[in-house]
């Protein structure tokens, strides 16, 4: 791989192996997962449940660690780091957006969207005003001081997507972001990941359906842990 | 993380689960309230009693006569060659009893007490009107009286100096008034009536002397004068040590010195205990907290908290729940302390420095009861919890 090319790359995955014990037998969740994501890249994962897409989303978000194989995420290899280093890769360079949102329902949204921030230890100033800038960016300007309860299901996730934003993460990592909405949101969902993809987001983002997958400028499919490239708009 | 973000975090969490909280804060909440009433009626009396004691002066000693056969009790010249002792300033023979006093058409009843001049310097009376008795009331065995200022309060008699009272119908010239004592354990100090020693036999139809009062020169020479005190006394009754006794003021402020010490040793167990209790009783919430807050856990650390930043979290949680108990036990101790002192009569002194401990302790308390729950949760698995 050129040097050129390293730059532009934000994830590379080399045979990754994900090995779990199950009853005595060996079962290989990720069998020799080997896949390059470049910056401004929005790809798709796309495969039905026991594919190994839940291991594939926890390994790529530096949540779980590969039993073998090499990780690199923005040029730092993290396969092997310890808890509290991945913690910090997680808190810079990775932005999540879940299904169920997991927003905190006890906080308000300003305060749920400030939390990596707080992890970082930035000062309130400076996260008040990153916040309020994200969640201007998905439309949720007027509601920071409401509760996530307060809020529609596709209002919560964007939330959860501002709060993935605000960090400035290179990376933002969506876990079946629409699976919990109904099909008109959904695509106002999908349309906002689109324009955080032309703004320059590097998008990962994991499904079982393929009308989602569809949106995206690349897509893999996962079976039995082992991925293959289904189509790529930018080869 | 920021220190105050940490703690902030946590009193939102603490808060938005108001009943909980109070219902796990009040194990210590309860103990910490009592140990600070306890604490401040025990101080109350220990300084209420030695108090009164240092009134008595403290290089007194009191020497009682019970008496051996025929010899009962000894008279003025045995008392003057008793106390005949170097390092002795000044000694007062005793003989008391009550008496009805009467002035006018008034009664009441109080206690006589036959001495010598000497009696004001040994038992640190002094006179608010008039005088104190003199040595020629004695030599002439004058009917004259010394009356404390309750005594002068309950027969109505506003300028006493110079006024007749009969005491057991014996009439008697009041030629002073005794400045108030206020109580002491023995009773009260202004409820007497001093008459010279030598009209003893006419109002109290006695002249035995029973009690002796010896005052030393100095503190340091108590023990010496205690020993020759000892020493003729046994001379005088041959050897029968239990025909008098001797006391020592300073032995008994030591005696209630110690009983104050024992009892501030038994409240601290008392507050150990609580605190104990208090702490499981933290230590229990967090547990189930913690089990609840899994899923948050797994969203923080999502999000990149380090284990110490979980860690933290947790236990300034557990350090305000006990911090909490501790303050409103402190409150509630020393509401309680004022109303025990106002509707109980009961002397109170709160101690600042216990509520300070008291405080600081309960919020330790709090940290370590909670480290293990806050451990718990800080090493859990995010990707485990994550799926709570």
């Amino acid at each position: 791989m050129s040097a050129k090319q390293d730059q532009q790359c934000l994830i590379r995955l080399e045979n990754i192996y994900k090995q779990y014990e199950m009853a005595g037998e060996t079962f290989n969740a990720l069998d020799g997962v080997s896949v390059t994501v470049n910056k401004g890249d929005f790809m798709a994962i796309v495969g039905p449940s026991g594919s190994g897409k839940s291991t594939l989303m926890n390994v790529l978000g530096c949540l779980d660690r590969p039993t073998s194989g090499t990780y690199y995420l923005d040029g730092a290899e993290v396969q092997k780091l310890r808890d509290n280093k991945l913690a910090q890769i997680r808190n810079y360079k990775i932005g999540f957006i879940f299904q169920q949102y997991h927003l905190l329902p006890k906080l308000r949204v300003i305060d749920n969207v400030e939390l990596p921030l707080v992890y970082r230890g930035m000062s309130a100033r400076e996260r008040r005003e990153r916040c309020r800038e994200a969640l201007e960016k998905v439309g949720l300007g007027d509601k920071l001081h409401h509760l996530p309860s307060q809020l529609s299901g596709g209002q919560q996730q964007r939330v959860a997507i501002a709060r993935a934003l605000a960090g400035r993460p290179p990376l933002l990592l969506a876990d079946e972001p629409t699976g919990a909405l109904d099909s008109k949101t959904s695509r106002e969902v999908i349309a906002l990941l689109k324009e955080l993809n032309e703004d320059g987001n590097t998008i990962v983002l994991i499904t079982h359906d393929p009308s989602i997958a569809a949106q995206a400028k690349r897509v893999v499919r996962i079976s039995d842990g082992r991925l293959t490239e289904e189509r790529n708009e930018a080869s | 993380m920021k220190l105050s973000q940490g703690v902030k975090m946590a009193w939102h969490s603490v808060y938005s689960q108001k009943l909980r909280t109070l219902l796990t804060i009040l194990g210590i909440m309860i103990g910490i309230a009592s140990v600070t009433v306890m604490v401040a009626i025990g101080n109350g009396t220990a300084e209420q009693v030695k108090s009164q004691m240092q009134g008595l002066g403290t290089n007194l000693l009191t020497a009682n006569v019970v008496g051996r056969g025929a010899v009962t009790s000894i008279t003025l010249e045995d008392a003057e060659k008793i106390a005949d002792i170097d390092g002795v300033s000044a000694y007062a023979p005793v003989i008391s009893g009550s008496v009805t006093a009467k002035y006018g058409t008034t009664t009441y009843s109080a206690s006589v007490i036959a001495t010598t001049p000497s009696f004001a310097e040994v038992r640190e009376y002094s006179v608010a009107q008039g005088r104190f008795i003199k040595e020629i009331d004695g030599a002439f065995a004058q009917k004259v009286a010394v009356i404390g200022s309750e005594v002068a309060e309950e027969l109505g008699m506003s300028n006493p100096v110079g006024e007749k009272i009969t005491l057991d119908g014996v009439p008697y010239k009041v030629v002073g008034v005794l400045a108030s004592k206020g109580s002491s354990t023995t009773g009260s100090n202004d409820n007497i009536v001093i008459v010279p020693i030598q009209t003893a036999r006419v109002v109290l139809k006695t002249d035995a002397i029973r009690t002796l009062y010896v005052q030393a020169e100095s503190e340091k020479r108590v023990d010496f004068v205690q020993t020759m005190l000892e020493f003729h006394l046994q001379t005088f009754f041959r050897g029968d040590e239990d025909s008098y006794t001797v006391f020592n003021q300073a032995d008994l402020l030591k005696t209630i010195t110690e009983v104050s010490t024992s009892m501030s040793t038994m409240l601290t167990y008392v507050a150990a205990i609580s605190l104990l209790v208090g702490g499981i009783g933290i230590m229990n919430m967090m547990l189930v907290s913690v089990t609840e807050r899994t899923r948050e856990i797994g969203i923080r650390k999502s999000l990149g908290a380090k284990q110490r930043d979980i860690l933290f979290q947790f236990l300034v949680e557990a350090a305000i729940i006990g911090g909490l108990g501790g303050v409103i036990g402190v409150l509630v101790g020393a509401g309680g302390s004022s109303f025990v002192g106002k509707w109980m009569n009961s002397p109170v002194a709160p101690s600042v420095d216990i509520m300070v401990i008291a405080v600081a302790f309960s919020m330790g308390v709090g940290v370590l009861f909670g480290f293990l729950p806050a451990r718990r949760a800080s090493k859990l698995d995010p990707v485990e919890a994550l799926r709570h």
